[in-house]
């Protein structure tokens, strides 16, 4: 749809905060992308690693080395700079996959209840109801229990991260299930849906070719604000230390390292990952925000 | 032997709440006949259209015949034996045209794959190129051009998305076509375009039409059979010449009377 | 002098691929009691003007010439003055224009407040009386709008924009969501209102069947520009501008035949950012002649047209 698009392009170019918030988002997703290329070392490589650049500093030189690092190094003597980046891998690999779980269930789930309608309704909707008077990370931290306590401690460590996605995406696709249930109870009354119907397409067909075009752009900027959600989400559990492992630090997992030191005055091991995290989360959020607003004015 | 007839069809819509709700509240059952006890022949190659005020079962009557409904009783006769909606066979004969230009195609698709849906969906055209090729004599049927088979449908006016709704409805190569209100969201003049396509149509096709309207001006001059429906109840049927010169129901003489003329 | 006055009224559009002109040069006059009808296809500025008279043009669109009086007072400067008091609104669809959390009552007896100042007594008869006016028993203004049919909704809404007891009515597509007997209804009731106050009424429609039954004179547009403009039995049945006679002639009648056509003008209006050079109407017109494609004709007071009937 050309015109669509060239005025969303239009409404893009004028709003400063969708040109801002959208170019972070792309620079950090392609620092996390590139960053066995991007950074100066590999903070996961032992053998790289200097016990003697322990503390150091930002833009000051070791005291043992001599080495400088842009943003300072942790106890192990990690490069804080590469840390980061590879903490935001994991954080963003989480946050998507957590998104696109929770989306495809949501879609799915949504579109069922809407379309079906009667006792499948009921059953799906009353589900969501319960699921959201619970805190999703409180249904995160249940299932990541669950799930912890299913799988046999040495297969822990691989898995964590598979059950951080699984955790988050469970306890996100409510709202992506009610409003694609909403859009579905208004498009299934329109009459290119009977039209439809009428060729003798079976309800699957129906929903997945006609319906589901149709509710893409709700489902966009409601995968926008979760991302926001499930980053936070990701950056809380492993701050609790139920999230990513320390051998795959994620930006939470640093915040949590980092705090052991903001009171012995090695701030900056706290402050850098904690400042990426508000950036990243800030932004997708404005983003969100804003595709909300322009996309679909019913949605606020 | 006439190519659809219904015996009795009736729907009723059952709003009252479940029983053992009922015996709790003690509210009564609350059903509503929308339409009631309707038998209609049509004829081939012929017009018969279906009039009264809004609310009146027009569009619930049309539903059941195009298997969009169940009817909760009797029946509908395609070519003397029952209608099947489920049977592929059936389904293609029998198609609708809807009432609003702007919700009856879908804003996500190209007009072609519109048009193609249905030659896939009944199987009529296997390859590709065949299918093209049929998408075109559609367009060409329906007055539109090659190229706006690669528009979406909101590039158009709302008198070309109905014909664009014609094509696809004609695409399975159907013999019953129903057009529920095909024109009322449509100006005078894009009105005078359509039915006189939806006429040259029936001529080169041997289409019959089953056609809904409030607008007895616009029902002189299509229609050869008439029904007037009330309240569900099919109140008066004759041929076209004859309710309009001698109605029968005072309903009908009311409809008349209150119809705007250009005297 | 004439009750409501436009004069070469034009509003325009800013977009972002120019200016779009909605309404160009549109000027007519009406009179106490009469009833002027406005007809065109779709798009073709009838709202627009209606919009303009109440002063409710959308931004970023806007006024860019001509003038607007009623009684021979500037009312385009300062439309919210004459807003609802002086001049009503009845739009097509009745539920946009009552709260329907609120009894139809109260609805019209805050009106007769704020604009007549009535204490709660006297508003409360006055409130009876307009519905009496519009064949609504008083008894039932305790009823949430929701509880109407549509045509009583629709005669509700009516009564409401007379509470003011306006000296213009522009009544927008009244009766398109309505039934031909609900129609009939309130068609007779506009034209019992504008005799019995000698309210003028602006009745916007595309039926010309309406404007048939209805109107004392009516004015065509196409594109925002008005091409015809004259007494209604004139101008439906000796129309001189082509396109008046291609409306005509494409309404069906109850005096038609199956065996007959309809007739029907060629392609369809274009849109407000493709308008065509010269006289709008040139590429659907059987009578085009050369000049119609290089110059626009002006509009006598009667008709805009270079094609004449000899
Ligand atoms: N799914 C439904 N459930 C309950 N009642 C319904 C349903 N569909 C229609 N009705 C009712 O059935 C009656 C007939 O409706 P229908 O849509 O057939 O009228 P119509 O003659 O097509 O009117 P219109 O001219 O306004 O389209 C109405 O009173 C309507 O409220
Ligand atoms: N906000 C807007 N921005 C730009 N163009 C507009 C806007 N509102 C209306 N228009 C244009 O102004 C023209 C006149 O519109 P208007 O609503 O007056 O038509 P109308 O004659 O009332 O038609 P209808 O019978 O469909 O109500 C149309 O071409 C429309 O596209
Ligand atoms: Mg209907
Ligand atoms: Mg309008």
């Amino acid at each position: 749809m050309s015109r669509w698009d060239s005025d969303f392009v239009y409404a893009f170019k004028r709003s400063p905060v969708a040109c801002v918030s959208a170019g972070v988002v792309c620079l950090l997703v392609l620092a996390a992308v590139f960053a066995p290329w991007i950074a100066p070392l590999n903070p996961f490589d032992m053998a790289a690693l200097n016990l003697m650049n322990g503390f150091t500093p930002p833009l000051a030189p070791n005291a043992f080395t001599g080495e400088t690092f842009l943003l300072g190094t942790d106890d192990q003597g990690r490069d804080l700079f590469s840390a980061i980046l590879y903490g935001l891998r994991v954080s963003l690999f989480v946050g998507f996959a957590a998104v696109a779980l929770a989306m495809f269930l949501g879609v799915f789930l949504g579109l069922l209840a809407g379309y079906r309608g009667g006792w499948v309704d009921t059953l799906i909707m009353r589900m969501a109801d319960v699921q959201v008077t619970f805190p999703s990370i409180l249904i995160a931290m249940l299932i990541y229990g669950v799930a912890q306590g299913l799988i046999a401690p040495d297969n822990r460590g691989d898995l964590a991260i598979g059950i951080l996605i699984l955790s988050i995406g469970l306890s996100e696709w409510v709202q992506f299930a009610r409003t694609v249930r909403g859009t579905t109870l208004v498009e299934k009354e329109k009459e290119y849906v009977q039209a439809a119907r009428l060729m003798g397409l079976n309800p699957l067909a129906v929903m997945v070719r006609h319906i589901l075009p149709n509710v893409t752009t709700p489902v966009l900027v409601i995968a926008t604000i979760t991302l926001a959600l499930a980053i936070i989400a990701e950056a809380t559990l492993s701050f609790l230390g139920v999230g990513a492992p320390p051998t795959e630090p994620s930006l939470g997992t640093l915040i949590r390292i980092g705090q052991d030191f903001l009171f012995s005055g090695e701030w900056w091991i706290l402050l850098f990952p904690a400042l990426t995290l508000l950036l990243l989360a800030l932004s997708v959020n404005l983003l969100g925000d804003w595709l909300r607003d322009t996309l679909n004015p019913r949605l606020k | 032997m006439n190519v659809l007839e219904t015996q009795a069809l009736t729907q009723v819509f059952d709003r009252s709440q479940s029983a053992w709700l009922r015996r709790l509240t003690g509210a009564a059952i609350d059903q509503l006949v929308a339409v009631d006890q309707v038998s209609i022949q049509i004829a081939p190659g012929e017009t018969f259209a279906l009039v009264g005020e809004s609310g009146s079962g027009k569009s619930t009557l049309a539903r059941m015949i195009v298997g969009l409904d169940r009817p909760t009783s009797g029946q509908v006769l395609l070519n003397g034996e029952p209608f099947n909606p489920r049977q592929m066979s059936h389904r293609r004969q029998v198609q609708m045209v809807f009432q609003s230009p702007y919700a009856s195609l879908n804003p996500r698709w190209r007009v072609q794959d519109i048009l193609r849906e249905p030659l896939q969906a009944f199987g009529l055209r296997k390859s590709g190129q065949d299918q093209a090729a049929r998408v075109s004599e559609l367009l060409d049927q329906v007055g539109l051009s090659q190229s706006d088979g690669a528009r979406y449908p909101h590039e158009f006016s709302g008198g070309q998305r109905q014909r664009i709704s014609i094509a696809r409805a004609l695409a399975s190569e159907p013999t019953f076509l129903v057009c529920d209100e095909p024109t009322s969201a449509l100006d005078v003049s894009v009105q005078a375009q359509v039915l006189n396509l939806l006429k040259q149509l029936q001529k080169d096709l041997g289409l019959t039409y089953l056609f809904i309207t409030h607008d007895l001006a616009v029902v002189r001059s299509m229609a050869h059979h008439i029904g007037v429906l009330k309240h569900g109840q099919l109140v008066e049927q004759a041929t076209a010449d004859r309710l309009f010169a001698d109605p029968q129901h005072p309903y009908t003489q009311m409809l008349l009377d209150a119809a705007p003329v250009i005297a | 002098m004439s009750l409501l006055s436009v004069q070469g009224l034009r509003v325009e559009f800013p977009t972002r691929r120019g200016v779009l002109t909605a309404l160009d040069g549109v000027s007519f006059d009406l009179d106490r009691g009469e009833i002027l009808g406005l007809v065109g296809e779709s798009g073709a500025g009838k709202s627009m003007t209606g919009a303009a008279i109440m002063g409710l043009i959308e931004p970023p669109g806007h006024m860019a010439g001509g003038q607007i009086t009623l009684e021979g007072q500037r009312i385009d400067q300062h439309p919210e003055r004459y807003r609802g008091s002086h001049i009503g609104m009845v739009f097509q669809d009745p539920l946009t224009s009552l709260n329907p959390l609120q009894r139809i009552g109260d609805q019209l007896m805050e009106t007769l407040k704020i604009h007549h100042g009535l204490d709660d007594a006297t508003a409360k008869r006055r409130a009876m009386q307009a519905l009496d006016e519009v064949g609504i028993e008083g008894k039932r203004r305790d009823h949430y709008p929701h509880e109407f049919s549509g045509g009583m909704r629709q005669r509700v809404v009516i009564a409401l924009a007379l509470a003011s007891d306006p000296k213009v009515l522009v009544a927008d597509e009244p009766t398109t969501a309505l039934d031909v007997s609900i129609q009939a209804q309130i068609l007779a009731l506009l034209k019992q209102l504008c005799r019995d106050r000698g309210t003028g009424i602006v009745l916007i429609t595309h039926d010309m069947g309406v404007i048939a039954q209805t109107t004392d004179r009516v004015a065509v547009m196409y594109l925002g520009r008005l091409v015809e403009l004259g007494a209604t039995d004139q101008v439906i049945h000796q129309a001189t501008h082509p396109y008046t006679q291609g409306l005509m002639a494409s309404t069906p009648t109850l005096a038609g035949s199956v065996d007959q056509d309809l007739f029907q003008i060629p392609g369809a209006m274009p849109r407000l950012d493709a308008v065509p050079a010269g006289c709008a109407f040139h590429p659907r017109c059987d009578r085009a002649m050369p000049q119609c494609k290089t110059h626009a004709p002006e509009f006598d007071g009667r008709r805009a047209c270079f094609w004449s009937e000899s």
